[in-house]
């Protein structure tokens, strides 16, 4: 253990990744229970409901994405900068109070589950609106915190060195941090709920989490192919111009059917899924600029990080870029929206966008925290990546199979009526679509065992050259 | 290469500033569509009703009128007529239709219950297995049009299997005690809504079902002919 090499960022950095691994844990856990009850719904029945287990989900997905995603900002934040994190005290203290905060939520969610129709529910049980559910109490706390963490990122920089990437990513979390206020207010108008909704939700995964991603990756490909930072940070103005570009007014195409005008219409068609386009042009382009110095000794530096960045490059442009766009535009999302197409896009998009990255960015850590010039992978990284990685696609594959038949029975055939619905919720390419998803789900939870694992072990397993190489730079 | 770019295209400075300006500009267009949107997403009034005007979100004094979905040849798509349809495919605002008995609540007390209503279904989590506007969870029917579904009408299942007379009776039976109503193997849990609050779901319903959604669902029903009658 070679944490004293560590700026104290880094640690608290290690601190966020490990909450966040347990509550990806968590996230596999509700999915499970929520993929068995569409086949056996008599599971856990009047106990953990589907709304309950499926809130738990995609709120795990939600809070685990931003504790890696906060850990991997102050992990690469001191190392850019060349400066130990100021506020590092306050941030440490932010750490304690939102993982207080998350506990004290989520047992709330499990035992009360839900509360009376009055505003006191929403102030201190859930607010009920998906994806953003935590309560009022939480949502303050969670700002408060947050601008704790936005405080140490500028205060760093201002010290110490503005590179490409501290600069993008100092825009991108002030525009991330201030969009969550447009989730905290009440209103008796669903539709203008709705609008302001997905504010948070569309302007947080597909924008500013986004460019967040395109800068961290930017950071992993310097980290382990010692990328050139000019072409990196020319790459990275390039996505911050396209993902802004189309994603900003690519809201619209949440804006066809909740009582907007119809001008979103074409606004939505028009700007949707460019997005990842350039984060494969990044990755290429490195590569290639690696691959024409190839055998100069500069070896990949840390193998699963870089692994995984590829499943991020390609998973993110798959996934959110063509299961997006296969049914964003609204001559299709108007028998699409609302279905199980939604549910394969985004399985195969926050996996392929956020998940692969902040994955690539513990292992970061994890090489760090052990002070290894080089990490490579073991057959646990092997095993961990493969059967996620295959899990969540054929998950996808399953669920646009029953997506698919949803949309073809109860849309196109039954217009949309309750007994179109469950004609459709009960023919047997749905159920079948429903079981692979649970079979692949299975595949991931499996796959997450191994990454645990890893993640503990890996640096007691790599290869003497390895170890042996570090004992002589040391 | 920052200061001497052998071409723009691979110049840092221009793309920075290309990034900078595409969001500036990106972000401006939101804002100014955003005052647009929310000035015509306004709830409406009992004014508006009175002087026959649809609004997108229309007021909650709809509870007191017949509701129902139709298509608009203008528009291409079926759109929610208020009231029964003048000869150019307008709502009338003149059919009324009973909901607990009263077609005469007043804009206060539809406005209560419209409110309890939409605290209801946030505090009870509803959009975790079902879909408003299209938007939630998959796991149970969309509600956008719930009100108009054929399944509560009087040829449904549903009136029968409650006991009740009325569509709105049979849905707040339903919401108070779900598990007691075998209707699919997937059922509703109990989520302990009280009497009150029961029927202020149901009065959200009926005016969600009023919300023009520029045609979604799309044919809504042509298999049953739940509203939009071309069997």
């Amino acid at each position: 253990m070679q944490t004293n090499n560590l700026y104290e960022g880094q640690k608290l950095a290690l601190k966020y990744f490990t909450v966040a691994i347990v509550l990806f844990g968590a996230q596999l856990l509700f999915g499970l229970v929520s993929a068995i009850q569409y086949l056996y719904p008599g599971f856990l029945y009047n106990t953990l409901d589907f709304s309950i287990a499926r809130m738990l989900h995609i709120n795990a997905l939600v809070v685990w994405l931003l504790y890696a995603m906060i850990g991997a900002v102050y992990w690469l934040l001191p190392d850019e900068a060349g400066v130990e994190v100021v506020g590092i005290k306050l941030g440490e203290y932010g750490f304690y109070i939102l993982t207080a905060a998350v506990t004290v939520v989520v047992l709330v969610y499990l035992f009360i589950q839900v509360g009376g129709g009055n505003e006191l529910t929403l102030w201190l049980i859930t607010e009920g609106r998906e994806y953003i559910e935590a309560p009022r109490w939480a949502d303050i706390g969670i700002v408060a915190v947050v601008l704790v963490f936005l405080y140490n990122v500028y205060a760093t920089v201002m010290k110490g060195k503005h590179t490409g990437i501290l600069v993008v990513l100092m825009a991108d979390l002030i525009a991330l941090a201030g969009l969550y206020l447009a989730g905290m207010f009440y209103t008796d108008n669903i539709a203008v709920d709705q609008f302001w909704w997905w504010w948070v939700v569309h302007l947080w995964v597909e924008a500013t989490w986004e460019v967040y991603v395109a800068a961290v990756g930017g950071y992993v490909l310097i980290k382990t192919l010692n990328a050139n930072r000019q072409v990196v940070e020319m790459w990275l103005w390039i996505e911050v111009a396209m993902m802004f570009g189309s994603g900003i007014l690519g809201l619209g195409h949440h804006y066809f059917w909740i009582g907007t005008p119809e001008y979103w219409w074409e606004i939505g068609a028009l700007f949707s899924a460019l997005e990842p386009v350039p984060l494969v042009g990044l990755f290429v382009h490195v590569l290639y600029d690696w691959g024409k110095e190839r055998g100069k000794g500069n070896t990949i530096k840390n193998t699963p990080a870089f692994a995984w960045l590829t499943v991020e490059t390609f998973g993110n442009f798959i996934g959110a870029g063509i299961w997006g766009f296969m049914h964003t535009l609204p001559q299709i999302n108007l028998y699409t929206h609302g279905t199980q197409w939604p549910a394969a896009h985004g399985h195969l998009a926050f996996f392929g966008a956020y998940v692969a990255i902040v994955i690539s960015a513990i292992y970061l850590g994890i090489q760090g925290k052990a002070g290894l010039k080089e990490l490579r992978m073991t057959k646990a990284s092997w095993y961990a990546i493969t059967l996620i990685t295959v899990g969540v696609v054929l998950m996808t594959v399953s669920l646009t199979v029953a997506a698919y038949t949803q949309t073809m029975v109860e849309r196109a055939i039954h217009g949309a009526t309750w007994e179109g619905y469950f004609i459709a919720q009960a023919n047997q390419w749905f159920v079948q679509g429903m079981g692979w998803r649970l079979a692949s789900g299975l595949m991931v939870i499996v796959g997450y065992g191994f990454l645990v694992y890893d993640l503990l072990n890996i640096t007691k397993k790599q290869p003497a050259e390895v170890t042996e190489g570090q004992a002589v730079s040391a | 290469m920052e200061e001497r770019p052998t071409s723009v295209w691979s110049s840092n400075r221009f793309w920075r500033r290309s990034a900078t300006w595409v969001t500036g500009v990106s972000a401006v267009l939101l804002i100014f569509l955003t005052f647009d949107t929310i000035a015509q997403m306004e709830m409406g009034t009992a004014k508006d009703i009175e002087n026959k005007v649809a609004k997108r979100i229309p007021s909650p004094l709809v509870i007191n009128y017949k509701i129902t979905y139709e298509m608009n040849e203008k528009r291409g798509h079926e759109v929610p007529i208020i009231g029964g349809k003048d000869a150019n495919g307008n709502s009338k605002f003149e059919e009324k239709e009973k909901f607990f008995g009263r077609d005469d609540y007043s804009e206060k007390e539809a406005t209560d219950l419209i409110h309890l209503g939409k605290l209801t279904i946030q505090a009870k989590n509803c959009m975790d297995c079902h879909t408003l506007l299209g938007n939630g969870a998959y796991y149970a029917p969309d509600l956008t049009k719930a009100w108009l579904d054929p399944a509560w009408g009087p040829d449904g299942a549903l009136q029968g299997m409650t006991n009740s007379k009325t569509k709105e009776e049979a849905m707040a039976k339903f919401l108070q005690h779900p598990d007691k109503y075998p209707t699919h193997e997937r059922m509703m849990p109990n989520l302990g809504i009280t009497e009150k609050e029961a029927k202020a779901v149901v009065a959200y319903l009926k005016f969600m079902s009023a919300i023009d959604t520029n045609g979604f669902p799309r044919n809504f029903g042509k298999i049953k002919g739940a509203v939009n009658a071309n069997k």
